[in-house]
């Protein structure tokens, strides 16, 4: 059973459109990322889905019923926002119990569910505290706890990530996928950051000026990127895209992109690449430079082991033989969507 | 041999290094403020606390110490409960009303509209208007024979010419009029006080609160209201100071009639002590008004405190 559905929805602000008729469809407990640049529609599709906005047309289904004209407290789903929403003025334990208290939920009732939720994200200790007391990471938990406190139908997250510094973000990924498998709940997160959507998501859409470009596993999204967007969007760098003879576009990953004698069987397509700089990551090194008979918009990159190839062997200013996989060659045509033929 | 070279020592005023010092030059900072604040406002005050402890009049200019008997006289005075109480109804009723008025005002022109801009420069204008001038407008407005609202209900054919009400002739209703001048002229404050809060709210918080199933009201008086607190509280503080001291609607509107039923503390201490020129019972009055202001003050300042986010 699909827990979410939506149909050809479109939502228009004074006739400009937000969303531009987005139909999806998200199974029983699945980990769905929404994936676009800021200002593509995403947020304003989640927006929709937990009622805070009314679409201009389409349908929406949560749980097997049509709520496109249920205010949010009656869909059955929670949010939690970029900035937790916490409010200020309650302790943890009213913070969380306010959802239910909405609900008019007998007082025994939400003391046994905050009590579950904040076991269950371990801020049971915190629960006489109030938000300012708490650092960035348990705001986030509590956040957590109140969005899980009335068992949603799906958990819709906006951005959760996005306050947290670099290292804490890391720890929070974790902790949310986690804690979504173990609970198995419908979940539906926003971000702009693909090292997030492709380390969460069961599934990525990936969405810009309100369309879906493509819906699939992080590994389809990945190889199989259905146009020009998808593949320079996900990806860092991103695909290499060169003008094609047809009238289309070629595009390959930049780690599939090797000095020849590093290609060990099979077939390849080889090119002329002048290296203009390169830089050492620790774990790799990017070479940047550009083709030779080949137009690309971009500066051509390629990601190769240190191990095999060191500033000596590959220098600025050089024309080296490099080649790519045949199966790791994508094709686009002249529109930059993907060509089924290959 | 090397010579190093050496800074002629000039010779350092002793008032330079007094600046220097840290304490001192704080202290020269601050004294115009607190000299300014003796003079203007603890001065007069123990002037006054003098006076009601005098037997001092402009027609008798004694320093004859009394004790507190002028209080005790000010107390028996029959008229002076129902003064008090004035002056509370007064204070309150209109900050009650201002508020409820503000609040409103403020949801309203929180929402974008065409001529928004106009209404919010607009809105100010009782609270920049001379009261003087406004009170004599309102006085017609209230005016026995030729009232705008008796004049409307009587088009209106709501009321009859024998039975519209005589606003500044009954005393109920010439406080209730009092207390609406007062909160029409509150009121432009109230709105400004309630806009800078509201839109202090993050807006991820009022979603948060919709998503979680709160309706208009609850999300208004559980979440928004609260946040702002802090920010009415420290409004509400000066309305009250202002109105609880204030002589200017009731002298210009009603004299404190009919039968002393609108007079407050400000303009009794006022008609007593300069008008009758008995000042130190003037004082006497007057000085009641300072335990109040006192336990306001501080219970709001506590209040503040301990709401602090």
């Amino acid at each position: 059973m699909s827990a979410v559905i939506a149909r050809d929805i479109v939502k228009k602000f004074a006739e400009v459109p937000a969303v531009n008729g987005i139909s999806l469809s998200i199974p029983d407990g699945e980990f769905m990322v929404l994936l676009g640049p800021s200002g593509c529609g995403k947020t304003t599709f989640l927006r929709i889905i937990c009622g805070l906005e009314q679409q201009t047309s389409g349908d929406l289904m949560i749980g097997g019923a049509i709520v496109n004209e249920l205010p949010p407290r009656a869909r059955g789903v929670a949010m939690m926002f970029q900035s937790y929403g916490l409010y200020p003025h309650y302790t943890v334990r009213n913070n969380i119990a306010f959802p239910l208290k909405t609900q008019r939920v007998p007082r025994e009732k939400i003391n046994k569910q905050v009590e579950w939720a904040s076991q269950l994200l371990g801020i049971d200790h915190l629960l006489d505290r109030r938000p300012r007391q708490l650092s960035g990471g348990e705001r986030q938990r509590v956040a957590l706890a109140r969005a899980l406190v009335r068992e949603p139908t799906a958990l819709l997250l906006d951005e959760p990530l996005s306050n947290l510094d670099a290292k804490l973000r890391t720890m929070a990924r974790q902790e949310i996928k986690n804690f979504q498998q173990r609970v198995g709940l419908t979940t539906i997160y926003v971000t702009h950051d693909q090292v997030e959507a492709m380390g969460m998501g069961d599934r990525i859409a990936v969405i810009d000026h309100g369309n879906i470009r493509q819906v699939g596993t992080p590994t389809e999204i990945y190889n199989d990127p259905a146009d020009l967007f998808v593949a320079t969007f996900v990806g860092s760098p991103p695909m290499n895209i060169v003008t094609h003879s047809g009238g289309g576009y070629l595009g390959f990953r930049p780690e599939n992109f090797l000095p020849k004698n590093m290609i060990e069987d099979g077939a390849a397509t080889e090119f002329k690449f002048r290296v203009d700089r390169s830089e050492y990551l620790g774990a790799e090194r990017i070479v940047y430079g550009v083709l030779d008979g080949f137009e690309s918009k971009q500066i051509i990159t390629a990601k190769l082991p240190p191990a095999h190839v060191d500033e000596k062997n590959i220098r600025p200013g050089e024309w080296h033989t490099f080649a790519v996989k045949n199966s790791e060659l994508r094709q686009f045509d002249k529109n930059g969507n993907r060509a089924t033929s290959h | 041999m090397a010579v190093i070279a050496e800074p002629v020592a000039k010779p350092v005023s002793r008032l330079n290094f007094l600046l220097d010092r840290r304490d001192v030059f704080e202290a020269i900072l601050v004294a115009p403020a607190v000299i300014y604040v003796l003079l203007l406002v603890g001065l007069p005050l123990l002037l006054a606390i003098y006076y009601s402890l005098s037997a001092y009049t402009i027609y008798d200019p004694t320093w004859k110490f009394v004790g507190l008997s002028n209080f005790i006289d000010v107390v028996e005075n029959p008229t002076f409960p129902q003064t008090l109480a004035n002056t509370f109804i007064f204070t309150f009723g209109s900050q009650l009303l201002g508020l409820v008025i503000g609040k409103f005002g403020a949801f309203l022109l929180l929402r974008p509209f065409p001529g928004r801009k106009i209404v919010r420069a607009l809105i100010v204008l009782p609270f920049v208007i001379p009261v003087a001038l406004a009170t004599i407008a309102w006085r017609w407005l209230f005016d026995s024979l030729y009232s705008v609202f008796n004049w409307t209900l009587i088009a209106l054919h709501i009321m009859d010419r024998a039975d519209v009400p005589n606003w500044l002739g009954t005393p109920w209703l010439a406080m209730l009029c009092v207390v609406i001048i007062n909160a029409w002229r509150f009121f432009p404050f109230a709105i400004v006080i309630f806009l800078a809060g509201l839109t202090s709210v993050p807006q991820d918080v009022i979603d948060a609160a919709t998503v979680d199933g709160a309706g208009f009201w609850r999300r208004n008086y559980q979440i928004i209201l609260p946040m702002i607190l802090p920010i009415v509280a420290i409004g509400l503080i000066f309305g009250i100071v202002f109105t609880f001291t204030d002589l200017s609607i009731v002298f210009l509107l009603t004299m404190g009639g009919p039968v002393n039923a609108t007079s407050v503390l400000g303009f009794a201490g006022f008609q007593t002590g300069i008008i009758s020129g008995d000042v130190s019972h003037g004082a006497a009055i007057s000085l009641f008004m300072l335990p109040v202001l006192l336990v306001v003050v501080v219970f709001m300042l506590r209040f503040i405190r301990r709401r602090e986010i």
